[in-house]
């Protein structure tokens, strides 16, 4: 490890491709062949093969979650701050899995994937993947990996679901489960801002109706808006006011439609920056997946029937300022889990930050996670806590 | 153990579901799930206290009790508990409908305001009591419903709820539970066990 890292850091990692040759159903009704799944893994895997951690990630995530790819990397992975020696997710404790969920586009397979049928490029015939999918391959990973039973599933917002959907469907696979700044479905107003972002990428002239690598086009426009609105609902009203309040770019007023407030020019940067590094159908994809979520469905709409299989005890982890997937989501998932008499721990944590909360630090987060993931430990390894 | 959790303890049946309001690090969940197979949850708003219960493998949910228990069902549990956080509620009456509600049987501990020592203070000196067990002054104390162990016994005659034990006892560590006799002048806690129903 290169000595430039924080000493708290996993350091350089590389990440691995696992080929699966078996085919995966799916719930749309297809099959996918074949796929690849690229992950990263952070610690050692113990000889009993029961410390091994799940990192489900969330709409725009993937599989580097920690670390760093090269020496020059600006910023580590994604939940870096949560990942790592000493840290919440201690990697001298645990064996920490994390992948790039199937319609990605940090190379697992996905649209802009061939199609073994055709030899041609998916684009928009990408099979629409569900959370109960991803949860299948991440199975799938897990057996390549000798891994019987996770220590912990981990997941923030559609990452929780993943978590969520883990318990569901493999009950025996999973000792731990932490749901985090999640919801156990959308409500219309999530589902709203969703669409609105698929709209703002496929009517851009560019999307080509999802062929737009045969016209050598990125559809940067649509993917720049859907990242705005996107943005919009992740941070907090305080958290925008505070960073920008109504501060001016120059010291008046232009009477035009350039950029003028601060804020303006955040969201067009971080809209231009989201177009060129991530891809229009993936987008598209993993907001349906969001839509789609709905355990309780199946179920007449009751939740604590839907969670009936889960076997593990549940953390629930909420942030007072996420409108997102508001604190009253969280509980509706911890009323349903009381109703089916599972074990759970719920707190609401205190943060300014909106539905980005759960990737920052934060003392009274970090107190509450950290205990339960050292719990998880002690269970493992015959300790008291 | 504090002296009011040991003796609570003692009255807990093996294998109960328990709900603990109020329930603070954890302590007498983590105690009575080890050694008497009980399992259940705890409520609590602090966050210390909510990664201490983490930290034990006891099940802790943030809420707070002003709001209800809305989110168990009727009988949810075998017996409920709350220790010390009657007093700061902002309706006891109703948090003792809703405890009989998810359980037939609850235990309640608070500090007794009729306590001797509190008595002397109120009379001699004419200003509110501040002692072991209520040390905070009145414009800053979260304790707004102060009552006595005959003041609740009272309280649950006027609700048809069944007393089936009380004891009181002194606010430190000694476990010292007599005043049998005299409970109202010399409890400092108040101890109640009740159930549901004549």
């Amino acid at each position: 490890m290169s000595a430039s890292f924080p000493s708290d850091s996993v350091g350089l990692v590389t990440p691995q491709t696992a080929t699966f040759e078996s085919p995966l159903a799916l719930a749309c009704g297809k099959t996918l062949e074949r796929f690849d799944l690229v992950y990263e893994t952070y610690g050692t895997l113990n000889a009993e093969h029961t410390n091994a951690v799940l990192i489900c990630h969330a709409l725009s995530g993937h599989h580097h979650a920690a670390g760093y790819h090269t020496v020059d990397e600006h910023k580590p992975g994604w939940w870096d701050a949560y990942i790592g020696p000493g840290k919440v997710i201690d990697t001298d404790r645990f064996f920490v899995v994390s992948l790039n969920n199937l319609g990605g586009c940090h190379g697992s397979t996905g649209p802009a994937s061939i199609d073994p049928q055709t030899g041609h490029q998916w684009g928009p015939t990408f099979p629409v993947m569900t959370v109960a999918d991803w949860v299948h391959s991440q199975a799938r990973l897990a057996d390549r990996l000798g891994i019987e039973r996770f220590a912990a599933v981990v997941g923030g917002s559609l990452g929780g679901m993943q978590a969520m959907q883990w318990t569901m469907a493999y009950p025996e696979r999973v000792a731990n489960v932490a749901v985090i700044a999640a919801t156990p479905r959308l409500s219309a107003q999530n589902i709203a801002f969703n669409e609105v972002a698929r709209q703002a990428i496929r009517s851009d002239p560019d999307f080509h109706d999802g062929w737009y690598a045969d016209h050598d086009a990125i559809p940067k426009l649509g993917l720049k808006l859907a990242r705005m609105i996107g943005h919009i609902t992740y941070l907090s009203e305080h958290s925008m006011g505070s960073r920008f309040g109504r501060d001016l770019r120059s010291d008046q007023l232009n009477f035009g439609y350039d950029v003028e407030f601060q804020v303006e020019s955040y969201l067009r940067h971080q809209g231009d920056t989201f177009s060129t590094r991530f891809d229009a159908n993936t987008y598209l994809l993993m907001t349906k997946a969001l839509d789609y979520f709905d355990p309780a469905g199946q179920h007449d709409g009751d939740l604590a029937a839907a969670l009936s299989p889960a076997a593990c005890p549940f953390l629930v982890i909420s942030f007072t300022t996420d409108w997102r997937f508001a604190p009253a989501r969280s509980r509706e998932l911890v009323s349903a889990l009381l109703r089916a008499g599972k074990a759970v721990s719920y707190i609401n944590v205190d943060s300014p930050h909106g539905h980005d909360a759960f990737l920052l630090p934060n003392d009274q987060y970090e107190a509450v996670f950290g205990s339960y993931m050292r719990r998880i430990h002690a269970d493992i390894s015959g300790e008291t806590a | 153990m504090r002296a009011d959790l040991e003796l609570i303890y003692d009255w807990v049946p093996d294998n109960a579901r328990i709900l603990d309001l109020g329930c603070g690090d954890g302590t007498l969940l983590a105690a009575l799930a080890r050694h008497k197979n009980v399992t259940g949850y705890g409520l609590e708003i602090d966050a210390d206290g909510i990664a201490a219960c983490l930290g034990k493998g006891v099940n802790v949910l943030e809420q707070n009790l002003d709001d209800g228990l809305g989110n168990f069902v009727d009988d949810a549990c075998d017996l409920v508990i709350m220790t010390q956080a009657l007093q700061a509620l902002r309706r006891p009456d109703t948090m003792l409908d809703e405890m009989l509600r998810v359980a037939p049987e609850c235990i309640i501990a608070f500090p007794n305001f009729a306590y001797w020592k509190h008595r002397l203070h109120l009379t001699f000196r004419g200003r509110m009591p501040v002692s072991r067990s209520l040390p905070h002054a009145w414009y800053d104390t979260p304790n707004i419903h102060l009552s006595t162990f005959q003041d609740f016994a009272g309280l649950c005659r006027d609700k048809g709820v069944t007393i089936v034990d009380e004891a009181v006892g002194s606010a430190d560590h000694e476990g010292h539970w007599t005043s049998r006799l005299w409970p109202n002048l010399f409890g400092e806690t108040a101890i109640f066990r009740v159930r549901r129903g004549r």
